[in-house]
């Protein structure tokens, strides 16, 4: 094979432009042989050089005191004291969940939990951020009931039995998923900071050792079908979606981490995408090395391999590691303690470059670095959006209900509704770390060998970034430490997954620019240095991209405590709107759920943020939990502050409100300005001091109350629901949805 | 008293039984690697949640034949307390120390929740520390959970007190609301939910520590001479 004639068509096959492959000449000074091809091919496709997006990654803040390890390794590593440090980020799996969802998600959290413990962390947490077409929609509507199904099922499948709890996410529905759904996964784990390992060959010499799996012909072409946009034929690429084997995983955490322990191991990276080209070229690299593999060595599962599939299987639950000489042996010792394969397959070399052999020939020869870190560079024409704003459409006055029926509607929709069904498949508490689970503003899941907890939120809303991708990505910074704020947490750093179409096309570029820019903006205002993250291109099906989704997760760091959660407590305490109930216009409603659900419309501008404020929110938040004042706590955000309400009214106990407001009651009601959260409390005065001290509005709203929510606007009561209404609307209605 | 944890591979609760034992009941606990043909210097034996050997072919078939099993085995008919949590619980039924089967959950999906159990009986070393018909909150987490049995052995189980958990709402079709059952012997008992999961307030409950101190109970009245008991 590898003497395979390399013709226009087949670079063009490998989605190599004809520039790229005069670079590749260059590197090479020679033409490429077929492996090579297939090896530059996967390492300079979009997912794993970053081409397209690089240069304005570069844009986004990575540095902060308690950063460790930034963006570059398999994972950013933050410190968290007591001489603990956790590793985490998110990843996409956004095209092998669409083409087979369980496989393509569970795969999906397999490649995010192997590169934190990678690191040498156990991982300790994964959310979610999930976006699917509409479960009703009329044609689309039973494949994306069938993808959700497939994906949640896919999700628990791997992480429940790898023994990671599922701890939190969010998963929303927009018509321009039905063929692009969005899975990523974000994994977090632990270890002592002297414990952290990096990717990086070092020690001419120095045996290089393949662990795990044997390689397949699974996954071939991964990465590139991930650089792509979907056609017609991509149904015919469902053999490129791996296979993934939780079991086996859960054995090569616990057999690397103990192999960890001897000190025998100098650099490790997981197999992930473009498998064994991707570790071999990285590794050797980030060290300055080279490294030299001999393929007969590898362990095969099938027979007739052919170098090229050797090295682009992307067959799962596979490490590549470099061990000191001599020391091998107690690596393989732990390896088979554990029932692995463990074979030496190479050695760390002096001269720069990645050999491969079979039968000991060279079949293939590439500088590292320039494989790795030479990758093209693209400054793709971008374009910002043209008109400012959309204007509102047809829905008039006519079509707008009651404030309870809109409400019943907000709650009951698929955005808004509980994700019970979800996140019940998942095992969400194993390792009896999890103080809030799935459902509460932040999961926060607790450290038990320090007394500290890690708070964790994902956060993305692509209707605000359809409607201005620059503010969509503050607004979703601002939500994120807004979440993590509401429990008591402070924010301490961030990753981030940017989804996006086809950057090729200046409007879409403009919008990843756009998105980069105001993520950047929030993310140095807020002090959560980005310190790893993934990025997604080409979610487009048959031209019909994705809407901007940037999805940004935040950690933050809090004492080990029972956290203030969402539901009231006790009748009679008083609630108030910390930020008060904010302003809101028509041009500024036109990215709400209710514009969604009752008008059916997108028009305008994102809600307005000042960062400033959202800050000071944040401040006196966390001083109120820390003063033990709030009761209960709950963000306002999608649906505005009666979906907030509704959501707080789900334990027992219920409330009255009252608003004096002039603003309309639909915006009173339903604007989603940010900056403001729901605290009841038993100290009303208290809180409004440590608001006062924060110039920041402590609006009183009402009291609590037992069984129902009132709310009235000067004098008329507007909504009056039972909690048993309110509930049964909120808890069914996904599973109606989904058995419809 | 000291408790031994079983690891098998694709254990993934067996740190949370050492967890909750050691840190929050305060007693020492050591894990038992699958391979082990001894159990050692042990009072209790724990075969702790997961996904023993993938749970591939059935949950606990394969697990069943490692070596420590014949040790388990041993130990129960000794009389030693062996308590199967979740798939512990589905590797004794698969090894024949507890009668049934645990078959896929009713709705087919795996749960995660917190669910009350009715105590059906005083009369073990499991149970010895709690109060008549009392109510236990504890979570679950299993996607094959649903106990089976033929009628006869059902009837058996209930005419011979064995069963000692029951679900208030029963959430994956078990036969006649079973969570949990005891062997002849009444020492060796296997619960589909987590009693380690709630051993503290900050997991949401304490009340799995009724579990662990009836079974303290037991060990200290097996260590008093005979005159002294009652």
């Amino acid at each position: 094979m590898s003497t395979l004639a390399i013709t226009p068509d087949l670079i063009a096959q490998h989605q190599l432009t004809e520039p790229e492959y005069r670079k590749i000449v260059e590197i090479l000074g020679r033409e490429p042989n077929y492996t090579e091809l297939g090896v530059f091919s996967v390492m300079w496709s979009e997912h794993c050089s970053y081409k397209s997006s690089r240069l304005h990654l570069k844009k986004l803040p990575t540095r902060g005191k308690l950063v460790v390890q930034g963006p570059g390794e398999n994972a950013g590593v933050v410190d968290i004291g007591g001489g603990y440090v956790i590793a985490f980020k998110i990843e996409s799996h956004n095209h092998p969940s669409f083409i087979e969802p369980f496989q393509g998600a569970a795969t999906g959290v397999g490649g995010i939990l192997r590169d934190i413990f990678t690191m040498g962390a156990r991982p300790i947490a994964v959310l979610d951020s999930l976006r699917f077409g509409p479960l009703d929609d009329p044609q689309a509507g039973p494949r994306n009931r069938r993808i959700l199904q497939g994906v949640v099922a896919g999700i628990a499948h791997y992480g429940n039995c790898f023994g990671v709890p599922t701890v939190g996410g969010e998963c929303i529905f927009e018509a321009c998923y039905n063929g692009n759904p969005l899975v990523n996964v974000f994994a977090l784990g632990v270890a002592k900071r002297e414990d952290i390992f990096y990717a990086s060959a070092a020690g001419v010499g120095n045996p290089v050792i393949y662990v795990g799996a044997k390689t397949g012909r699974d996954g071939i072409h991964g990465a590139s079908m991930a650089s792509a946009e979907f056609t017609e034929e991509s149904k015919q690429k469902r053999p490129n979606v791996q296979v993934g084997d939780p079991f086996l995983e859960k054995l090569l955490l616990e057999a690397c981490l103990e192999a960890m322990q001897t000190g025998a191991i100098i650099a490790i990276q997981d197999m992930g995408a473009a498998g064994l080209t991707c570790s071999t070229c990285e590794m050797g690299s980030r060290g300055g090395t080279g490294i030299e593999i001999e393929l007969d060595w590898v362990p095969q599962r099938e027979t007739g391999m052919t170098p090229y599939e050797i090295m682009l299987s992307e067959s799962q639950e596979r490490m590549l590691l470099v061990a000191a000489k001599g020391r091998e042996d107690e690596v393989f010792r732990v390896f088979r303690k554990w029932g692995l394969d463990a074979v030496a397959i190479g050695t760390v070399t002096g001269d720069g470059l990645l050999r491969v052999k079979q039968h000991g020939r060279t079949v293939a020869e590439i500088p590292n670095r320039e494989l790795a870190d030479e990758a093209p560079l693209y400054d793709r024409p971008h374009r910002p959006r043209i008109g400012a704003e959309r204007a509102r459409g047809r829905a008039g006055e006519g079509a707008i209900p009651n404030a309870q029926d809109a409400l019943m509607a907000v709650l009951g929709s698929a955005d808004i509704c509980s994700k019970r069904y979800i996140w019940e498949q998942y095992d969400y508490m194993v390792r009896t770390n999890t103080i809030a689970g799935p459902g509460a503003d932040a999961a926060v899941v607790r450290i038990k060998e320090t007394g500290v907890s890690v708070a964790m939120s994902l956060d993305g809303n692509s209707r605000y970034c359809c409607l201005s991708p620059r503010e969509g990505a503050q607004l979703a910074v601002a939500e994120c430490c807004r979440n993590l704020a509401t429990v008591g947490a402070q924010p301490v750093a961030a990753t981030n997954c940017l989804n996006f179409g086809n950057p090729e096309r200046p409007e879409i570029m403009g919008q990843l620019v756009e998105a980069i820019e105001g993520m950047s903006e929030a993310c140095r205002f807020f002090e959560t240095p980005i310190t790893g993250g993934n990025v997604s291109l080409y979610n487009e099906t048959l031209g019909e991209g994705i809407w901007p989704t940037p999805v940004i997760g935040i950690v933050g760091l809090m004492q080990t405590a029972a956290p203030v959660t969402r539901d009231f407590k006790t009748a009679g305490r008083t609630i108030f709107v910390l930020g008060g109930v904010g302003e809101c216009d028509e041009v500024h409603f036109g990215g709400t759920e209710y514009a969604k659900v009752i008008l059916h419309e997108l028009w305008g501008l994102p809600p307005a943020l000042d960062m400033d404020h959202e800050k000071r929110v944040h401040d006196a938040m966390r001083e109120i939990v820390a003063a033990g004042l709030a009761e209960s706590a709950h963000d306002v955000s999608d649906g505005g502050l009666a979906v907030a309400v509704a959501e707080c009214c789900m334990g027992s106990v219920g409330a009255a409100l009252s608003f004096e407001s002039r603003l309309r009651h639909e915006y009173l009601l339903f604007h989603e300005g940010p900056s403001r959260i729901l605290i009841s409390s038993a100290h009303p005065q208290a809180v409004e001091a440590i608001a006062a001290r924060h110039g920041v509005r402590a609006e009183r709203a009402g009291v609590t109350m037992n069984y129902a929510l009132a709310v009235g606007i000067r004098g008329a009561t507007v909504i009056s629901v039972t909690i048993e209404d309110l509930k049964a609307i909120y808890e069914e209605s996904l599973e109606k949805q989904l058995r419809s | 008293m000291k408790f031994g944890v079983i690891v098998f591979p694709g254990s993934n609760c067996d740190h949370d039984a050492w967890f909750a034992v050691n840190h929050n009941l305060g007693h020492p606990a050591e894990f038992i690697w699958h391979d082990s043909a001894t159990l050692g210097d042990i009072d209790a034996v724990i075969l702790p949640g997961g996904f023993a050997y993938g749970d591939y072919l059935r949950c606990g078939a394969i697990a069943k034949f490692s070596p420590v099993m014949a040790a388990v085995r041993k130990f129960a008919a000794d009389g030693g307390l062996v308590l199967g949590i979740c798939n512990g619980f589905q590797i004794l039924v698969e090894a024949g120390l507890l009668p049934g089967a645990l078959m896929r959950n009713r709705d087919l999906k795996f749960i995660c929740r917190e669910v009350r159990l009715r105590t059906e009986t005083l009369d073990s070393a499991f149970t010895a520390a709690a109060e008549r018909r009392q109510i236990l909150r504890m979570p679950i987490a299993h996607g094959e959970g649903c106990y089976v049995a033929d009628k006869r052995t059902l009837d058996e189980l209930e005419a011979e007190d064995r069963i000692a958990f029951r679900y208030v709402d029963n959430p994956n079709g078990s036969m006649r609301d079973i969570a949990g059952i005891l062997n002849a012997g009444r020492n060796v008992m296997g619960l589909m939910p987590h009693p380690e999961r709630a051993t503290e307030p900050l997991m949401g409950s304490s009340d799995g520590l009724v579990i662990f101190r009836s079974m303290l109970m037991a060990a200290v009245t097996a260590a008093e001479p005979v005159a002294l008991r009652a």
